[in-house]
């Protein structure tokens, strides 16, 4: 119980510090035409590499320096977040609910169900993801919608088997028992008593698997296969910057600060969340 | 009963091997865009498409196509590739023992750094520094190995430039390797100039790959020795006079150490899985780096070839973690 | 003088939240003599025999109080030497045979570690030694105990491993926790038989913990009593069931079921016996500050 108090105490500066982050971070890539301040893909050779704005050479409304075309690098990250975000939340949703639901069926009828979904699992399992998620993108043709399919298609695995184990414990208890003496319908109580408990741990995994889909696509657009080259994505610009190392370090360094910070929220967000709902903790 | 278990697993495993060849073969085969196309220069014509063609198979069914080179893959021939025209698994097994030494001492830095601070954590444990512990290893965690790759790149390429954060060996080194295990190999005869020179290269990207496995271990281990420490056998072990270390090592570890070598499985093929971008991210030659030139260039036949043994890898991987599991637990030994 | 074995005096420890779990406990073992130490559970019997050997939980702090085996004072020595020192002189029978044995170790080396890796034994040494304790508790094939792993043996083979193992370094003292409460009714004699056995036949001074008091009158010469962490009589054993001077030492006994009258219903401590241990200890308390006593 002491540990559940201290756990939960010290939860709440990691929830305001992660969702703090996310909120400003989501918030700068809504408006990103209003407080960008400058067109992201304006490119000028008079202003290549311009330092960020507290070094020598900087020039004032670049404040994050430019890269080798001469383009704004805050203006980027700021546009570049808007890809993120969309397939954060697009590509977390959809392996959220298919994984979710394979797991759910799998781990309360189980049976034939349970034992075709593990094999598929299996399977899934056997491949190395981002090859998978590479080899699909380069199938269904670079843009958004073949990135949040990929991801999809990769990532459900990890809520099924998470969902599939809890729901097979929540199967077993008395309460779902006594729903069915009392005639509730086998879908009724998966649905009813089942889905409810396992909540929490369908937010946390939800909130996690936002952070690795900013990931993907950030791995995606740095070997040039994410969305068309022109939109700036904080993959691209980080494989800009991979190659420029040696010249202006900042391309490399804003957009790698910018993804940690986002990728670190996300998985202590998660947590946050689960500690706040988890009916065991309270 | 060991041997009944090592043929159920088997069996699995060839299940799970035959779904991923299917699942890859499928996925290649509906995409659109046509790989011979792309190898012929522009106005070749209708005939020349046609002969190179049936020449890769491609005029045939999708489920004889299947079947051909399963047949070839059972035989030891999977095929050619077509953007470099060679065996493909020639070309697998020329660059597979770069991202096997690669992986391997990724593992071992893993299991060395994440196990002392398991131990010491565990020895130390409800102490400022076992705190310190947990709040590390949370963060190594939470970075995945493409992003701490970027770091190191950053740290130790740039910033303190001490380690090579490109390829896998010096270019103007004269290198009289006859294998492609150049780590071994370099050990082997004696030429640890060479031997220094591949660990700089490889340095970074192992610890790339090493810190998200190290920091598991570190919680995990951890957990589960402190959970053995307080065990009457421990206790025992005290009072015959065993330092709080010598009991760590010689009572506690191989009890705690069992639940964790299961996951520990499971967390190097993600580790494996992980080689791809980061042999790409610092330009090392090894069997990832090649995957994703595969694919851009739709190199069916490579592709496949990769895919394969990659999941190969993954399911030996588990097959040798449960059978070690077995080995190390005397219960189920001796049935 | 000749110094005793084992002297305890005005020994205090306290949980994290401040609450005593031993009360100035003063307690001696002479060499070669076998103390009881009898309370109910949650009386801190157990605690005090791991003080001793240094191996109390944690969370447990000794805030008062010295312990000295065989005149030597343990809390003045460095924790090396410390443990050195209670690996040499000492040794535990553990309550539970079933987890006192390392599961993935076989027997044999369990057994002869402390001889060879704290001791300096060589091998041969320690291995006779270890067969001579083996016939000793009546392990006829010794040769199969010590390959087997734990889970292979029965609870009562495993405790007579364990008392084996507790007596081949000849220690000077034995604390022997609770040895048969884990075990059958009917393996519980032929242990304790055992303990005495090899008590008397190596002259091994042993603290014996229990909350029983017909093990107590048994096996010991001396006894004492136990009430939340604070002694509430001490006596000769034969003494003690001749004439308890303690009001809850005479309710423990008369809380004993007897062969004579099997079927007879335990009777409850009376609630007058424990309003006046209240009293007691919060007079005792009352008197104690940590450092000062």
């Amino acid at each position: 119980m002491d540990d559940a108090r201290i756990s939960r105490s010290g939860s709440s500066p990691r929830l305001w510090l992660a969702g703090g982050w996310l909120l400003l971070a989501l918030l700068a890539a809504v408006l990103a035409p209003l407080i960008a301040p400058q067109d992201p893909l304006a490119q000028d050779l008079m202003l290549e590499r311009l330092p960020p704005f507290w070094l020598d050479g900087a020039e004032p409304g670049y404040w994050l320096g430019t890269d080798s075309l001469g383009r704004d690098l805050l203006s980027r990250l700021i546009f570049g977040g808007r890809i993120a975000f969309i397939v954060a939340f697009a590509a977390a949703s959809a392996a959220c609910v298919v994984g979710s639901a394979l797991g759910l069926i799998a781990g309360y009828f189980g049976g034939w169900a349970d034992r075709i979904i593990s094999r598929i699992v299996d399977i899934w399992m056997a491949f190395p993801p981002v090859l998978f998620a590479i080899l699909l993108v380069a199938v269904l043709g670079t843009g958004l919608s073949s990135v949040i399919i990929a991801i999809a298609v990769i990532d459900w695995t990890r809520f099924c088997r998470v969902i599939r184990a809890e729901a097979m414990g929540q199967a077993r208890m008395d309460y779902v028992e006594s729903a069915r003496i009392a005639g509730y319908g086998r879908i009724g109580i998966m649905l009813r008593e089942v889905l409810p408990n396992v909540l929490p741990s369908i937010v946390a995994l939800l909130s996690l698997e936002m952070g690795i889909a900013v990931i993907v696509e950030a791995i995606l657009s740095f070997v040039n296969l994410s969305i068309s080259t022109d939109d700036p994505t904080w993959g691209g610009i980080i494989a800009e910057g991979r190659l420029s190392i040696h010249q202006a370090w900042w391309v490399l360094v804003f957009p790698l600060i910018t993804l940690i910070l986002t990728v670190l929220s996300f998985s202590q967000f998660g947590e946050a969340l689960k500690a706040r709902f988890d009916p065991v903790l309270r | 009963m060991l041997l009944q278990r090592f043929l159920v697993r088997l069996l699995t495993m060839l299940v799970t091997l035959f779904g991923v060849a299917v699942v890859v073969f499928v996925v290649i085969r509906v995409a659109p865009g046509d790989p011979i196309a792309m190898m012929l220069p522009p106005g070749a014509s209708d005939d020349d498409i046609a002969r190179l063609r049936a020449l890769y198979g491609l005029d045939k069914t999708i489920v004889q196509q299947f079947f051909i080179w399963l047949g070839g893959v059972l035989r030891g021939d999977f095929g050619t590739s077509i953007s470099l025209r060679q065996d493909v698994l020639g070309l697998v097994f020329d660059r597979l023992p770069a991202t096997l030494e690669l992986a391997t001492v990724a593992l071992l830095m893993a299991v060395a750094i994440g196990g002392t601070a398991a131990i010491l954590g565990a020895r130390e444990r409800g102490t400022a520094f076992e705190a310190g512990i947990d709040i590390a290893s949370g963060t190594a965690l939470s970075i995945p190995d493409f992003l701490w790759g970027l770091v190191l790149i950053l740290l130790f390429g740039v910033l303190v430039p001490v380690f090579d954060i490109s390829g896998r060996v010096s270019p103007q080194l004269d290198l009289p390797f006859v294998t492609q295990f150049y780590l071994v190999e370099s050990l082997l005869r004696l030429r640890f100039d060479l031997t220094w020179d591949l660990l700089k290269h490889m340095l970074m990207p192992a610890v790339a790959l090493a810190l998200p496995l190290a920091a598991i271990i570190a919680q995990l281990l951890k957990q589960s020795l402190k959970e053995v420490l307080d065990l009457d056998y421990v206790v025992l072990a005290r009072v015959k006079g065993f330092s709080e270390t010598q009991v760590i090592l010689r009572e506690a570890l191989k009890n705690a150490a069992l639940p964790t070598l299961t996951l520990v499985g499971v967390q190097f093929t993600f580790l494996i899985g992980g080689t791809v971008i980061v042999e790409r991210l610092f330009s090392y030659e090894g069997l990832g780096n090649m995957a994703i030139d595969a694919v851009i260039n739709r190199d069916l036949p490579l592709i496949q070839g990769i895919v394969l043994v990659f999941a190969l890898l993954f399911v030996l991987i588990n097959l040798a973690v449960d059978m070690m599991y077995a080995l190390l637990n005397p219960r189920l030994r001796h049935g | 003088m000749s110094a005793a074995c084992l002297d305890i005096r005005s020994l205090s420890a306290v949980l994290p939240n401040g609450q005593r779990v031993l009360r100035s406990v003063s307690l001696s073992v002479q060499p070669g003599e076998v103390r009881a130490l009898v309370g109910e559970s949650g009386a801190g019997k157990t605690m005090i025999g791991k003080a001793v050997l240094g191996v109390l939980p944690t969370s447990v702090r000794v805030v008062d109080g010295d312990m000295l085996l065989e005149g030597e004072d343990l809390g003045a020595l460095q924790p090396k030497a410390r443990r050195n020192l209670i690996g040499a002189r000492t040794a535990l029978i553990p309550q539970d045979p079933l987890t006192a044995l390392n599961p993935s170790r076989r027997i044999g080396p369990q057994m002869t570690d402390r001889l060879v890796r704290i001791l300096g034994w060589s091998g041969e040494r320690a291995d006779s030694r270890i067969r001579q304790l083996l016939d000793e508790v009546q392990i006829r094939d010794p040769e199969r105990v010590l390959k087997s792993y734990p889970h292979e043996l029965s609870g009562g083979m495993r405790q007579r491993v364990l008392i084996a193992a507790a007596f081949a370094a000849e220690p000077r003292l034995i604390v022997a926790d609770e040895p048969t409460t884990a075990l059958d009714v009917t393996v519980q004699k032929q242990i304790l038989r055992l303990i005495a056995q090899l008590q008397r036949d190596h002259g091994t001074a042993i603290l014996f913990v229990t909350h029983d008091l017909g093990v107590v009158a048994k096996i010991s010469q001396k006894v004492s009593v136990l009430y939340a962490g604070k002694v509430v009589e001490e006596a000769d054993t034969a003494e003690l069931f001749a004439a308890p001077r303690h009001p809850y030492t005479r309710a423990l006994i008369a809380a004993t079921p007897r062969y004579t009258d099997p079927y007879a219903s335990l009777k409850p401590v009376d609630e007058t016996v424990l309003a006046g241990l209240a009293a007691e200890i919060a007079a005792a308390d009352q008197s104690w500050r940590p450092g000062h006593g």
